[in-house]
């Protein structure tokens, strides 16, 4: 059988934040967690797949870059001199920042299942993906898109309330 | 015919307002809850509160009504009664446990909203309240669609004052015009903090763009009021209390009331208005 080398083939830990509820600082965390692996010398990415409130771009300073396509698919926005952080967001595909994504469930897990198996991610220490709150469509698919990857697990964030 | 179904259940309502935000944690359901005390203060209004987070239905636990299960009757569902003039409903009360997750697709939480309009038995309702989730999807697409926007007084939408929080509340407003739904106003929670002790104010979530104020004056819309933080908001709603009834002498309490208040006029005209159409 042919072996194709899928997008995630480089990619060597794959780690989801979760939680149910929205605000408690998902992305937050993603950004701090990537921040800190890249200064301990790892090379990371970033899958957000928060479609409706997409918050990784201005996060990092970056919601003005654009995403480029390649022969593998669409190539992360790079930050740093060594590019060792890699993102990907929807937030890079909007005309406007303000532009709402009024999507249901199938368009969004369309894209949700490109932004898997389509972006060159490279090789990469750990991919981290921000999701928004509730236990909906972004997650099944995601979750069903990553299923053939090894994922190293999930991380809750929550508030005391 | 279905759409003619849902009008004529819902026939019996005077005044719609959805609460909104792009951005999850603001208080949404924080706010819907008040807002559904504060109408029905007054025991002469019918009010019904209606929570569309199919994920992460917060108004049972917030109402105190967590453990209630909805029953059914010839006429219909029955909302559960907190007052005698408030009536909830939630998929918090079709959960056999609290933890249950409701791990469904777009569609089916489609089927489930659309069977809350169609077979509640709301009865006459003066302000019906629908509580909603974070973001621009199914859930906001239905609840306009199955309402019809023009059925809807409008949309109150709730954000904080931090620049990561706006940039989501934008996007609804956008959707707002998209799906021309009339934008009632903004509100602005968790805007300061005043220390109890040393009386000091700390912006916790500082507005770094100009916060909601900035917002709404570019894009031209009301601001309803800011509202400070106060830890006993968090206790009350964990405690399944009204906030405003237990901490009346609060800053907060007076935002929140004056809020309301805005609300019911910008009601009330919108009603006289249509009147005067008719």
């Amino acid at each position: 059988a042919l072996a194709e080398r899928t997008n995630l083939a480089g990619v060597r830990h794959i780690l989801l934040v979760l939680s149910g509820k929205g605000g408690v600082g998902k992305s937050t965390l993603c950004t701090e967690l990537a921040l800190a692996l890249r200064s301990a010398g790892k090379r990371v990415g970033i899958l957000d797949v928060d479609l409706c409130g997409p918050s990784i771009p201005r996060m990092l300073r970056v919601q003005d870059s654009a995403v480029h396509q390649c022969a593998s698919g669409w190539v992360p926005v790079c930050l740093g001199q060594d590019g060792a952080l890699a993102l990907m967001s929807i937030g890079f595909l909007l005309e406007r920042p303000d532009d709402a994504v009024v999507w249901r469930g199938p368009k969004k897990n369309a894209l949700i299942k490109q932004f898997v198996t389509d972006v060159a991610w490279g090789d990469l220490d750990f991919l981290i993906v921000d999701t928004p709150p509730g236990t909906s469509d972004e997650h099944i698919s995601t979750v069903e898109a990553l299923r053939p990857h090894q994922l190293l697990g999930a991380v809750l964030v929550t508030t005391p309330q | 015919a279905e759409a003619a179904e849902l009008r004529e259940r819902l026939r019996a309502v005077r005044h719609t307002v959805l609460v909104l935000s792009g951005k999850g944690g603001v208080g949404k359901s924080t706010f819907s809850a008040l807002l559904a005390h504060g109408l029905a203060a007054d025991e002469t209004k019918q009010v019904a509160l209606l929570d569309i987070d199919i994920c992460g239905p917060s108004i049972p636990k917030m109402m105190g009504l967590e453990g209630e299960q909805v029953h059914q009757s010839g006429s219909g569902w029955s909302p559960v009664y907190v007052e005698e003039n408030l009536g909830v409903m939630s998929v918090g009360f079709l959960l056999s446990s609290p933890d249950d997750a409701v791990i469904w697709r777009g569609p089916k939480k489609n089927g489930l909203i659309k069977q809350f309009l169609r077979d509640v038995d709301w009865g006459e309702v003066d302000y019906l309240v629908v509580d909603t989730p974070p973001g621009t999807s199914d859930e906001h697409l239905s609840i306009v669609q199955y309402l019809g926007a023009a059925r809807i007084d409008g949309a109150v939408i709730v954000t904080t004052p931090q620049e990561v929080s706006l940039q989501d509340v934008r996007k609804e407003i956008n959707f707002c015009h998209k799906v021309k739904l009339p934008i009632i106003g903004v509100v602005e929670n968790m805007s300061g903090f005043v220390c109890p002790k040393c009386r000091n104010e700390s912006q916790i979530f500082p507005p770094t763009t100009g916060g909601a104020e900035k917002m709404c004056q570019n894009l031209n819309v009301s601001l309803l009021g800011k509202v400070p933080l106060d830890p006993q908001i968090g206790r009350s709603c964990d405690r399944g209390q009204s906030f405003l009834a237990e901490a009346p002498e609060s800053p907060a309490t007076l935002s929140y009331r004056n809020i309301i208040q805005r609300i019911q006029e910008y009601c009330e005209q919108h009603h006289s208005q249509e009147e005067k159409i008719m």
